[in-house]
């Protein structure tokens, strides 16, 4: 009966040794999403392109895990009131559009051959800027556009608007104007611009877009942190479960690889989500933005591996960008455990 | 270029993107009442070594 179960949802299918590397994979990816908030899912569809797996597979199973993951989280968000479902409805139009564009896309380069090349150079670009401005930024020990994480604990009200923010609000007035949570009002037609761009590259790489999707929505509608967060998450789960019906349609979504991956994921988020009340972020953030280096040269390995058939390269490019995600999940467990222990050492000296 | 595709009704994807969204629902409240319940006992076996566990 199980059998014909798991066999029914193609799980029998992957080998032993494969669900085993997923369900550990899910783990290292749910720790740093749980405590970035982002970043977790955008190395799922480089690692499975340098498994050998066919991009829409890659990129659809990528999506949906995405999907699952958003859910979880998304029901997390709702229960601390952080999701303008407002704003998401309206966002879910352009994001829609953005992802079945970007979607055709990739099955159109696959008919050319050119579908796996093409989205590593754009991971190569898109890791490597993010990585660099992420890196940037912790080491001038700025915290701008990432997650604060005390920020859940404050007030709406409290937040201030982002200049660009502002400016943007005060000059582009297309109607229909909308009130969103935290009292801000901007066009409709702006936020469905940026659905709509972060829509296509969710669609081309099989990411969920939060890693840009929530500066978009900090610094183009200004809207406050913990409500983007909330927020992208709940759209995603939309856009994210359109995406995968369409791939799935497709047969671009193997639950082999997706079910091991959500499994893993969703302990590794409470984890890495209950290790953000005791670690100092930006003590990690250099770490984070690191990883996004090396998975940008990992991906570029791999893909020059694969261009000259050298079989070394490709399993060099997938090491470096598993082991790179494995260094910052342990250091974030690490540093966790440490300061846990140094707080109750101190605790217990205060008691004494 | 494959054009863009207005989703249409399949059973079988439908149960594809089901189980998922099943799964995903299932490992919330299932991890949440392992962290309820083990959660306590866990933490103090990490922050105070074995001999607080016990």
């Amino acid at each position: 009966m199980l059998d014909s179960v798991l066999d029914g949802l193609g799980i029998l299918g992957t080998s032993p040794e494969m669900l085993a590397l997923f369900v550990g994979f899910g783990l290292v990816v749910g720790v740093l999403f749980g405590f970035f908030g982002m970043g977790g899912s955008f190395l799922v569809t480089p690692a499975l392109l340098m498994l050998d797996y066919p991009a829409p597979v890659a990129v659809g199973s990528g999506m949906a895990f995405v999907f699952g993951t958003a859910v979880i989280a998304t029901l997390k968000h709702h229960d601390l009131g952080q999701v303008d479902y407002k704003l998401g409805a309206i966002m879910i139009t352009g994001t829609t559009i953005g992802i079945e564009v970007g979607r055709a896309s990739v099955y159109y380069l696959e008919s050319l051959g050119l579908a796996g090349a093409l989205i590593s150079v754009a991971y190569v670009v898109l890791l490597g800027g993010v990585g660099a401005m992420v890196t940037r930024d912790a080491r001038r020990g700025d915290g701008s556009g990432d997650i604060d994480h005390e920020a859940a604990d404050k007030d709406l009200s409290e937040y201030e608007i982002p200049e660009i923010a502002k400016t943007i609000q005060q000059t582009v007035r297309i109607p229909p104007m909308v009130t969103l949570r935290g009292d801000v009002r901007v066009s409709a037609w702006v936020i469905t611009a940026v659905a709509f761009a972060t829509g296509l590259l969710s669609g081309f790489l099989g990411v969920g877009g939060g890693f840009i999707r929530m500066p978009a929505m900090i610094y183009a509608i200004g809207v406050p942190v913990p409500v983007a967060v909330g927020t992208d998450l709940f759209e995603i789960v939309f856009s994210g479960g359109l995406g995968s019906y369409l791939y799935g349609q497709g047969g671009g979504v193997d639950l082999g690889i997706v079910v091991p991956l959500l499994f893993g994921s969703a302990l590794g988020a409470r984890i890495g989500s209950a290790a953000t009340a005791v670690v100092d972020a930006d003590g990690i953030k250099v770490y984070f933005g690191g990883m996004l280096l090396v998975g940008a040269t990992a991906v570029g390995i791999g893909e020059v591996g694969s261009y000259i058939g050298s079989p070394t390269l490709e399993m060099v490019g997938l090491v470096l960008v598993i082991g790179a995600a494995v260094v910052v999940a342990v250091a974030i467990l690490y540093t966790s455990v440490v300061s846990l222990r140094t707080t109750r050492k101190q605790q217990a000296v205060t008691a004494d | 270029m494959a054009g863009l595709e207005i989703p249409t009704w399949d059973p079988e994807t439908a149960l594809l993107i089901g189980t998922i969204l099943l799964e995903a629902v299932l490992l919330y409240v299932g991890y949440g009442g392992l962290e309820r319940l083990f959660g306590p006992r866990l933490m103090a076996f990490i922050v105070g070594g074995e001999e607080n566990a016990r």
